[in-house]
């Protein structure tokens, strides 16, 4: 039967889906990173001071019990209150690296507390300053410890960018959803992009095992 | 600041919302429970040295595991939608959460499992007890305080996660939201307290979980989550 309304399937479809899976890299790459900076320094504080710890609680408590689709929604309409205008990407960015920087603090954190006190001490009274000693004595433990729950938290933090889409970013998702509409064609669209998705992560998580074993036990 | 807050619309659509949130929790429960039982069952096969059993079960795991739930939610909604499978929003977003809860949940029963020496299995095969009532009476009762707490996480997923059945057209509490917030135009209000309640359901149950962990749960004192 032939149909005038829809576009079949083409070399196009297919660019046009790698295209929006580059999207979900470049913004789950940046959300993954900025995230990380903003985990790294909140797991800090919130391990050195008890004030710290405090004050930030309600932060990583209410990133982790409200769904994240209703807070880039919410931080969408927050902004257009202010009468800020940004682009779907940068509001996704924002909304993701914050989402995700309370995830990862809570990583490093127990990271951070799997170092033994008197190994701690022991480095201070060897005469390292106190980032000699965070640098050279603590960090690799803790990264050994917090490393497999960072890599999961990165990998959800790449499928989460699929929500962005609601408010108009035209990641792997959303890109399938137009392909959808363009072709009728969804069962065969979706286990397209299925498939990158799953590659996607399969591959970032092999390579993390690789990593994993190189770090010294 | 040119925005005027109104938030009369929310307060009078309050008994709705509240209404919908309760469909949110009858989807996260049941997707828990149903996906908790399966997974249990793709732990075990994860683990058993039988192809037959093994690779469907890890097929399962690394699907619901590798792709996001929003994807599953389209694969159960509109791929099998184009199969002639036409499904309402609420089972597609139920059958899509389970689908992903079983995958999740399989890797904390396996991970509890792993906690468990074999012995404890094989001498109660040694007492005479079947295979069944050997998880039944010694396993499950030792995998219990392991896994509880990443289960209660995982059922607050679940919650969360049915948030997403917004985008298929489901009656949810988000999706009540979202209709509500598209005929008023009061997007920021309606949103912001959709985020109170979910805040609000999240921390009644952990807290009825501790409790219920104290009276269900051996030998487990009721520390940790939050």
């Amino acid at each position: 039967m032939s149909n005038t309304y829809f576009v079949g399937l083409s070399f196009q479809s297919l660019l046009f889906l790698l295209e929006g899976a580059g999207r979900t890299l470049l913004l789950g790459f940046c959300a993954g990173f900025f995230g990380t900076l903003l985990g790294l320094t909140i797991g800090w504080l919130r391990f050195q001071s008890r004030i710290a710890a405090a004050v930030l609680a309600p932060y990583v408590d209410i990133c982790r019990s409200v769904p994240l689709l209703i807070q880039i929604i919410l931080v969408n309409a927050l902004l257009g209150v202010f009468g800020v205008y940004w682009n779907a990407f940068t509001t996704g960015l924002l909304v993701l690296a914050l989402y995700a920087g309370a995830y990862f603090s809570e990583v490093f954190r127990a990271g951070l507390h799997s170092v033994p006190i008197a190994t701690i001490r022991a480095g201070r009274a060897l005469g390292l300053n106190g980032l000699q000693n965070l640098a050279h004595v603590v960090m690799p433990i803790a990264t050994r410890v917090a490393f497999p729950g960072w890599v999961n938290i990165f990998l959800g933090t790449l499928k989460d960018t699929s929500l962005v889409a609601v408010i108009g970013y035209v990641e792997l998702l959303h890109a399938t959803q137009i392909l959808i509409t363009q072709t009728q064609q969804a069962l065969i669209v979706l286990l397209g992009s299925g498939a990158v998705y799953f590659i996607m992560c399969a591959v970032i998580s092999s390579l993390s095992r690789r990593f994993e074993i190189g770090i010294p036990k | 600041m040119a925005y005027q807050f109104d938030w009369a619309p929310v307060w009078h659509a309050i008994p709705q919302l509240l209404s919908a949130s309760l469909v949110s929790l009858q989807i996260a429960a049941l997707a828990f429970f149903v996906g908790a039982v399966i997974a249990f069952f793709l732990a075990l096969g994860k683990l058993s040295p039988h192809r037959l059993f093994s690779f469907p079960a890890k097929a399962w795991i690394e699907l619901a595991r590798n792709t996001p739930c929003l994807f599953q939610i389209y694969m159960i909604y509109f791929g099998l939608g184009a199969l002639s499978i036409n499904l309402s929003p609420y089972v597609s977003v139920l059958i899509a959460i389970t689908f992903n809860n079983a995958g999740y949940s399989a890797e904390i029963i396996r991970g509890g499992l792993a906690a468990i020496p074999p012995a404890q299995h094989q001498s109660a095969r040694g007492l005479g007890m079947s295979s069944a009532s050997a998880y039944m009476w010694v396993v499950i009762p030792q995998l219990l305080p392991v896994i509880y707490l990443p289960s209660v996480s995982q059922f607050i997923w679940s919650l969360l996660n049915s948030s997403l059945g917004m985008i298929v057209g489901l009656n949810d509490l988000t999706g009540v939201a979202y209709q509500l917030q598209s005929v008023t135009f009061r997007t920021f209000e309606f949103f912001a307290v959709t985020a109170v309640i979910y805040y609000v359901m999240v921390k009644i149950i952990t807290t009825l979980s501790w409790i219920a962990g104290l009276y269900l749960v051996p030998g487990w004192s009721g520390s940790g989550r939050r």
